[in-house]
């Protein structure tokens, strides 16, 4: 389980973590910080690890072996990659679960994501796309010090996919917690991130500032040189 | 659209313009009141078949017969007499069945002991026929009132039991991360995931239950019973009278059908959430 991190010169602080499925060691002495505010893209092959490292940050992995310590703050969100909504909760309801006397704060989260006047609409009578949205304001209504999203645009089209990204670029804006995305998206994470991780059998191989100014466009030779290099890392042939 | 070479291979089709047609694989739409002409049919037949002579009154009276043999019980009130003390029983097993039959299963669902005490007991219960229990109710609590709806009980709180129970543990693992992350506390977490989240099954157990409830006071009031519309019947078979025998079973029907519409009224109120997958 995560403790709370007593200092503030790390939001996160990942130590020596190992963790095991039976045999197979998924994450390999893993070492890892993150600044507040700092808003970090985690890349990584299908079973590199990504979804572990932040389930452990999450406090979800009760049921894996492992060893290391973790620091997170107190105020920690998840955003998974299914809105995961409650079905029988009304939108406000959803955004609030948990937050007690939140309605005025949950009204202006949904207004922030462009909800405003959903808070009586059934997540079932929304599209992909509007469901991810309230559970972004779901996500920041707790005023997260730290924002854990397991690759909350997966399941989205194209185009909500580039309105979302906006969206979250916004709201991290406005906000500023620390985030860890974890994304198997090249062009999502240099787009988005101000520094990429890609972990590779449970290790982080690459660990890169993303030194290019924002909005950042494709157009960018440096954009192309960073998503090479990230693409090698990954083990794709980029020509 | 049509291509030249289309039509010269195929000189015999109709030249066809439009969308290509696609084939329906799904239900065709229902036309109104589609349930009620099977029905219709079958009434039909059996007038017919009276009119003509061709049923014997003794094995099946005549559709007229079982109307007027109705209009006279109530008139007498025969079927205001049987149909109340049917009623009773009926409500007060269901009542006590749904309210047992949900605590147990909340009490199996959510809590450790509870599932080690409660559900062994009643999977065993659910092994033995619902109705082989009736000489031991009967030697336990005599031929009155309480050997019948303690029967009825007994079967409405099976279902409600294993229906009920099924939803509470057949919660999804996702929704349970969630309320992690959120931090919900359990008694939030009860309110708010997992009771509303095991409704569908509840209202199932419920409808399964009023089916076996009705099932069972049938069988019930022909064990020495002095009234009921169930008792009314099996006298009716001594005497041969096959219309009062329909006019009881006419009065099963329509109580059956109507608390089942009454369930699924309600069960459309509270899953109103429901409503907005399936449009």
């Amino acid at each position: 389980m995560a403790t709370h991190a007593g200092e503030l010169t790390a939001a996160v602080r990942v130590s020596d973590v190992e963790r095991r499925f039976g045999d197979h060691v998924v994450l390999d002495g893993l070492n890892l910080e993150l600044a507040p505010g700092e808003f970090v893209a985690l890349l990584g092959k299908s079973g590199s690890g990504k979804s572990t490292l932040l389930r452990a940050l999450a406090g979800l992995d009760y049921d894996t072996a492992g060893s290391g310590e973790i620091l997170v703050p107190e105020r920690v969100s998840v955003a998974f990659q299914d809105s995961r909504l409650l079905p029988w909760l009304r939108v406000l309801d959803n955004v609030v679960l948990g937050l007690p006397g939140g309605a005025s704060a949950g009204r202006a989260a949904l207004a922030e994501v462009g909800l405003a006047g959903r808070e009586r609409a059934w997540p079932g009578e929304l599209s992909g796309g509007e469901q991810q949205r309230v559970a972004l304001a779901r996500s920041l209504v707790r005023e997260p010090e730290l924002l854990l999203a397991d690759e909350p645009f997966g399941a989205l089209d194209a185009l909500t996919r580039i309105r979302m990204h906006g969206l979250l670029r916004d709201l991290y804006r406005r906000h500023r917690p620390a985030v860890l995305l974890v994304t198997h998206d090249v062009d999502e994470a240099i787009e988005l991130a101000d520094r990429v991780l890609v972990l590779d059998r449970g290790r982080i191989v690459v660990d890169r500032p993303v030194e290019l100014p924002q909005p950042r466009s494709l157009r960018d030779p440096a954009f192309h040189e960073f998503r090479d290099l990230l693409r090698g890392a990954l083990g794709v042939d980029t020509r | 659209m049509t291509s030249l070479a289309e039509t010269r291979t195929a000189p015999a089709a109709p030249p066809r313009t439009g969308p290509p047609r696609l084939r329906r694989l799904g239900r065709p739409r229902t036309f109104p009141f589609a349930r009620l002409t099977g029905i219709a049919v079958l009434l039909g037949t059996w007038s017919l078949g009276s009119a003509l002579g061709a049923l014997d009154p003794r094995k099946l009276s005549a559709p007229w017969t079982v109307i007027a043999t109705g209009a006279d019980l109530i008139g007498d009130g025969t079927l205001f007499a049987n149909l109340v003390p049917s009623l009773y029983r009926v409500a007060v097993g269901f009542a006590a069945g749904v309210l047992i039959g949900t605590a147990l299963a909340v009490f199996a669902g959510l809590t450790r002991i509870g599932e080690a005490l409660v559900d062994g007991p009643i999977l065993v219960k659910r092994s033995v026929p619902l109705l082989g229990l009736a000489p031991l109710m009967i030697l336990w609590l005599g031929i009155g009132e309480e050997f019948k709806i303690v029967l009825i009980a007994l079967g409405v709180v099976s279902y409600m039991y294993i229906q009920t129970h099924a939803a509470l543990i057949a919660i999804d693992q996702r929704h349970v991360e969630l309320a992690e992350v959120l931090g919900l506390s359990r008694a939030a977490f009860v309110r708010k995931v997992v009771i509303p989240g095991a409704l569908p099954g509840f209202f199932l157990g419920l409808r399964l239950s009023a089916t076996i409830a009705w099932l069972t006071l049938v069988v019930v009031e022909s064990v020495n019973a002095i009234d009921g519309v169930g008792k009314m019947i099996f006298r009716a078979q001594d005497y041969g009278q096959s219309d009062v025998i329909l006019v009881g079973l006419a009065v099963f029907g329509i109580f059956g059908f109507t608390t089942d519409a009454l369930l699924r009224a309600l069960e459309r109120r509270v899953l109103s959430w429901r409503r907005t997958l399936a449009s």
